[in-house]
C-alpha cells in the first residue's frame, strides 16, 4: 500500500514576502520571554523566583496537576521580572540573557541502550516534554498515557511558513536521536510527513513510516496527517511533534545540552528583506524585525507564528515556544469605500462574487488584517467543506462546540482535531465567525468534563 | 473633513447607544469597516454576507428588469393596443418604452414596501435585540415582488411582509436561524389569507381586476384575462403560448418568474460565483423530470383518460414542467437558500431531489391550485434538518465503526 498521500480540498494563500533562503545569526536579544499561555491549559507552578539566576535548561516552572512535566529556561540569564494578569495569573517569566551562555549538563543519553521508562523520565526532566503534544485536546501530552502513534509534519504548507526542507538541514543526526527516542515511547509507528517533491533531510531517517503529500494547505498540517493515516479513537492518544523541535531534543540526547537554538523565517509583506535568523525561543522579536525589516512608522502586525494560527505579539514581544516564522503584514484598520459589494483584486477568495482571485492562483497577494465585513451568524453552507480535508463535517462540529453538546462533538469527531485544523474554514467563513476560537473553547469544555 | 472621517466620528459617537445598530447598517452600507483580526486567523477572505447577498440580488435583477416589461406587455395584450411577440426574446413588441412604463409604476411600489416594511422590522428588532442588522432581508425584500402578482393590493403585501419578517424569521433569533424560507412564508400568508388574490385568472395581468371590477358597476367594457399557463392545463383549457413564449417568458404569471431563459442565466451566474448550490438546482430539475416522466408514463399507459381532471397537467411532456410556472425560478433563487436548504452537500442532492418531485405532484393533484413548488420547498425545508440529521449520522456510524474494530 502506498504511503502518500493526496488530498484535493484545502487552499494554499499566496502571500507576498516569502523568506529568502538564507540564514542570519540574530542579535541576542537581550531578555527571553517564556509564556504559560503557550502551553494551552498548563497553570505553571513557579520554581524560579524574580532574582533566580538560571543555567539554560534550568526548570522554571512545572505543570500544577502534573508536577513531573517540567518547563525549563531556553537560556541562562536571571529572572527579572514574573508579569501576572488578573488573579495573579502568570503571563509571562522575563528572563535578562548573560552574554556567556551557561547549560545545564543532562548528561549524554544512550538512547539505543534506554527502556521506554528511562527515556520518558529523560524527557520529563530535561525539559523536552514539552514539545510534545497530544490528541485530543491538542495540549502537551499527558506523560500517564502511552500513545498509538506518534505524528511529525515535515512539510509547512502554511502561508509563509518557514520550508522545513531549508530549516532542517544539516540536523540529521539530531532528527534521528530524537526520533529513536520517540519510538521506545509508543507501541505504534512514528509517521513522518513530508512534501511530494522534497528533498527533506527527514526523509532519511530510519524508525519511521514516511508519507509523501501532495495537495494544498492543510496538506503540510499534523491534523491532515493524522486523519488520514489513522485517526484518533474515542479513548485513544496520539502525540505530535513539530519537526524543529525534534532538534532541540536530538541536541539533548546527544549533547546533554538543551539548546533551544531554532532557524525561524521573517516573512511578511511589511519585511524588507524577508529571510531566515538562527535565534533561540523567547528571543525578542524586536531582534530580528527592524533590520532590513519593517519601515519607519509603517502600521503593521507582527505574528509569532503564521498568518493563519500565529499569535500576535508587539513589538517588543517574544518570539513563542512552539512557532519557527514571524510574519509582519499590514494593519487593515481603515474603510474601504463600497467595499462590500464593488468587483475585488487585491484580496483572496474561494468564491468568484466579483472576487477575481481564481483568475490569477499564482499571483502573490499583500494581504492585511481587516476582517472585510463584520461578524454574523452562520448562513452560508458549503464553503468550509471545500478547504477541508478531514472526513469531518465542519460546520456541525463548529455547531455543536456552540451549543456545548458534549456527545454530539464526541460523535462528530472532536478528539481528532485541533484549533488550527478549523483556519482554513475560519479564513473562508462569510459570517466571520471565529472558528479556531469555538473550537478551542469546544476542547477545553470537553478537557474539563470528561478529561 | 472628508466622508469618511466624519462618520467614524459619528460611528464613535453612536457606539453603545441603543442607534448603533442602525446607524452602522447605514454606515456599512457605504464603507466596509476598519475592524481588524483579533485571534484566530490574522487575514480572512474577501467575502462577507453583504457580497453573498448582493451577488444573489444582481443575478435577481434581469427577472425584475423583464418582469416589468412583461407586465406591461401583458396588460397590452390584453388591452388589444398590441399585437403578441413574433421574432424571439427580442421581439419589438415586447421591449417598448409603453410595456416599461406600466410595469414599472406598478412594480416599484411592490419593491418599495417590500424594502421598507421588511428591513424597518429588521431595523426594529436590531434595535430591541441590540445586535447588528443581517443582511438576509436584501434577498426575501427582491424575492417579494417577484413571486406576487401584479395587481397584489400593497396593504396585503406590507401586512404579509410583517408576517414572514417576525413569525418566519424573528422569532427564531433572525437571519441564519429561520427554519422557513422568508420569502414563502410571506408567499404562503398571502396565499391562504387572500387566495383570490393569488389564483385565479383576473390577478396576472395588469388591470384586469380593476376591469372586472368597471364591468361589474356598469361599464361598456371588453373583460380582460390572463391565464397562466399552469392554470389552462389544469382546467383541460386550450391556451395559446408556445413553448418558446414559456421559456422565453412572455405569459403571464407572478411579477418576476415567466422568463425560464433569464432564471437559468441568474442561475448559471448563481453557480459560477459558487453563491448558489449547483447540487440543489440541478438536483431538483432532476426531481421535477422523473416525477414528470412518471405522470408520462402513467397517460401512456392509459391508466388515466381524457376525461380525467388530472389529464391535462399529466399529458403536459415532462419537460415543459421545467419551463411553465414558477418552478425555475423556485429552484434557482429559493430553495437554494443556505439557511433554510440541507447544510450537507449530500443532503442537498436528497433535498432538491425531493423538491422537484413534490413540486410536480402538487401541481398535477392540486387542480385548484395549480402550483406546487412554494409548498414542497417549504416542507423540504421543514425536512432539511432530518435529511442532514441521517447525512450526518453517516459520517458518526463510520467513526464509530472505526473504533469498534480497534476494540474487537
Amino acid at each position: 500500500m502506498s504511503n502518500d498521500i493526496k488530498i484535493k480540498k484545502g487552499l494554499n494563500i499566496k502571500l507576498k514576502g516569502e523568506a529568502e533562503k538564507t540564514v542570519e545569526q540574530a542579535v541576542i536579544s537581550k531578555y527571553c520571554t517564556v509564556r504559560p499561555e503557550d502551553f494551552h491549559s498548563v497553570i505553571p507552578k513557579l520554581v524560579a523566583k524574580e532574582g533566580t539566576k538560571l543555567k539554560a535548561g534550568e526548570t522554571i516552572f512545572y505543570d500544577k496537576s502534573n508536577e513531573a512535566v517540567k518547563f525549563v529556561s531556553p537560556v541562562s540569564g536571571t529572572v527579572i521580572e514574573v508579569v501576572r494578569g488578573p488573579k495573579r495569573r502568570v503571563d509571562a517569566i522575563k528572563i535578562e540573557v548573560d552574554s556567556e551562555q551557561v547549560y545545564l549538563d543532562n548528561g549524554k543519553f544512550d538512547v539505543d541502550a534506554a527502556n521506554p521508562g528511562m527515556v520518558k523520565a529523560h524527557f520529563l526532566a530535561s525539559g523536552c516534554w514539552p514539545f510534545i503534544k497530544q490528541r485530543p485536546y491538542d495540549v502537551v501530552a499527558n506523560p500517564a498515557k502511552t500513545p498509538k502513534a506518534i505524528f511529525i509534519s515535515g512539510y509547512a504548507s502554511a502561508p509563509l511558513a518557514a520550508d522545513l526542507d531549508f530549516t532542517l538541514t544539516g540536523k540529521e543526526a539530531e532528527l534521528q536521536a530524537a526520533v529513536t527516542a520517540l519510538g521506545k515511547l509508543t507501541e505504534g509507528k512514528i509517521h513522518v510527513s513530508v512534501g511530494a517533491n522534497s528533498n527533506s533531510p527527514l526523509a532519511g531517517l530510519t524508525g519511521v513510516t514516511l508519507h509523501k503529500v501532495l495537495g494544498p494547505h492543510p496538506a503540510g498540517n499534523v491534523g491532515t496527517l493524522i486523519n488520514k493515516v489513522d485517526p484518533v479513537n474515542k479513548g485513544e492518544v496520539v502525540w505530535t511533534v513539530n519537526a524543529q523541535d525534534l532538534v532541540i531534543i536530538g541536541e539533548l540526547l546527544l549533547t546533554g545540552k538543551f539548546n533551544a537554538e531554532r532557524v525561524v523565517a521573517l516573512a511578511g509583506s511589511e519585511i524588507e528583506k524577508p529571510r531566515y535568523f538562527k535565534t533561540k525561543i523567547g528571543s525578542e522579536v524586536a531582534t530580528m524585525v527592524y533590520d532590513k525589516g519593517i519601515a519607519q512608522g509603517a502600521n503593521a502586525r507582527v505574528i509569532s507564528g503564521n498568518v493563519l494560527s500565529g499569535k500576535q505579539v508587539k513589538p517588543d514581544g517574544a518570539l513563542d515556544y512552539y512557532s519557527n516564522v514571524i510574519t509582519v503584514i499590514p494593519e487593515g484598520d481603515d474603510y474601504d469605500f463600497f467595499g462590500w459589494n464593488k468587483p475585488v483584486f487585491n484580496k483572496v477568495s474561494t468564491s468568484r462574487a466579483l472576487t477575481f482571485s481564481w483568475l490569477n492562483p499564482k499571483k502573490e497577494y499583500n494581504l492585511d488584517t481587516n476582517t472585510n465585513g463584520e461578524h454574523r451568524a452562520f448562513v452560508v453552507t458549503g464553503g468550509y467543506e471545500e478547504v477541508f480535508p478531514l472526513d469531518i463535517y465542519p460546520l456541525q462540529v463548529l455547531k455543536a462546540c456552540m451549543y456545548k453538546d458534549l456527545d454530539e462533538m464526541e460523535a462528530l469527531g472532536m478528539y481528532e482535531v485541533a484549533p488550527e485544523d478549523f483556519a482554513l474554514t475560519e479564513f473562508v467563513c462569510v459570517s466571520k465567525q471565529p472558528h479556531q476560537k469555538i473550537i478551542r473553547e469546544g476542547l477545553d469544555l470537553m478537557l474539563k468534563e470528561i478529561g | 473633513m472628508s466622508l469618511k472621517n466624519k462618520l467614524h466620528v459619528l460611528k464613535e459617537k453612536y457606539k453603545s447607544t441603543k442607534f448603533a445598530p442602525a446607524f452602522n447598517a447605514l454606515h456599512t452600507f457605504l464603507y466596509l469597516p476598519n475592524e481588524t483580526t483579533h485571534g484566530g486567523t490574522h487575514v480572512k477572505a474577501a467575502d462577507d454576507l453583504k457580497r453573498t447577498m448582493n451577488t444573489v440580488i444582481m443575478a435577481m435583477i434581469p427577472c425584475l428588469i423583464f418582469g416589468m416589461f412583461n407586465a406591461g406587455y401583458q396588460h397590452n395584450l390584453a388591452v388589444g393596443d398590441i399585437q403578441a411577440v413574433s421574432s424571439g426574446f427580442f421581439s419589438s413588441e415586447f421591449w417598448t418604452l409603453a410595456n416599461f412604463t406600466v410595469g414599472f409604476w406598478k412594480i416599484l411600489p411592490l419593491v418599495i414596501v417590500s424594502y421598507g416594511v421588511g428591513l424597518g422590522i429588521e431595523f426594529l428588532f436590531a434595535i430591541i435585540k441590540k445586535h447588528e442588522v443581517e443582511e438576509g432581508y436584501l434577498v426575501t425584500g427582491m424575492l417579494v415582488p417577484l413571486i406576487v402578482p401584479i395587481d397584489i393590493p400593497l396593504w396585503m403585501l406590507a401586512v404579509a411582509v410583517a408576517f414572514g419578517v417576525v413569525i418566519g424569521k424573528e422569532v427564531f433569533g433572525g437571519t441564519g436561524m429561520n427554519i422557513l424560507n422568508p420569502a414563502l412564508t410571506i408567499r404562503a400568508f398571502l396565499f391562504f389569507a387572500y387566495p383570490t388574490w393569488m389564483s385565479g385568472d383576473k390577478v396576472w395581468v395588469e388591470g384586469a381586476v380593476e376591469r372586472t371590477n368597471e364591468i361589474a358597476a356598469g361599464a361598456n367594457l371588453d373583460a380582460i384575462s390572463g391565464e397562466t399557463i399552469l392554470g389552462s392545463l389544469a382546467q383541460g383549457k386550450e391556451f395559446a403560448y408556445s413553448t418558446a413564449d414559456m421559456f422565453l417568458g412572455f405569459i403571464p404569471g407572478s411579477v418576476g418568474e415567466t422568463s425560464t431563459l433569464l432564471i437559468l442565466l441568474g442561475g448559471l451566474f448563481l453557480i459560477f460565483t459558487k453563491i448558489g448550490s449547483w447540487r440543489i438546482m440541478l438536483s431538483s430539475a432532476l426531481g421535477a423530470i422523473v416525477m414528470g416522466l412518471i405522470f408520462n408514463q402513467v397517460v401512456d399507459a392509459g391508466v388515466i383518460g381524457e376525461g380525467s381532471k388530472f389529464y391535462g397537467l399529466m399529458n403536459t411532456p415532462f419537460w415543459h414542467h421545467l419551463l411553465i410556472g414558477g418552478f425555475a425560478f423556485g429552484t434557482v433563487f429559493m430553495a437554494t437558500d443556505p439557511v433554510t436548504a440541507s447544510q450537507t452537500n449530500k443532503g442537498k442532492w436528497i433535498y432538491g431531489f425531493l423538491i422537484g418531485l413534490i413540486s410536480i405532484l402538487i401541481r398535477v393533484f392540486n387542480p385548484a391550485y395549480p402550483e406546487g413548488v412554494m409548498l414542497a420547498i417549504l416542507l423540504m425545508n421543514v425536512f432539511a434538518p432530518t435529511i442532514d440529521h441521517y447525512v450526518v449520522q453517516g459520517n458518526v456510524k463510520k467513526r464509530m465503526k472505526r473504533l469498534k474494530a480497534k476494540v474487537a
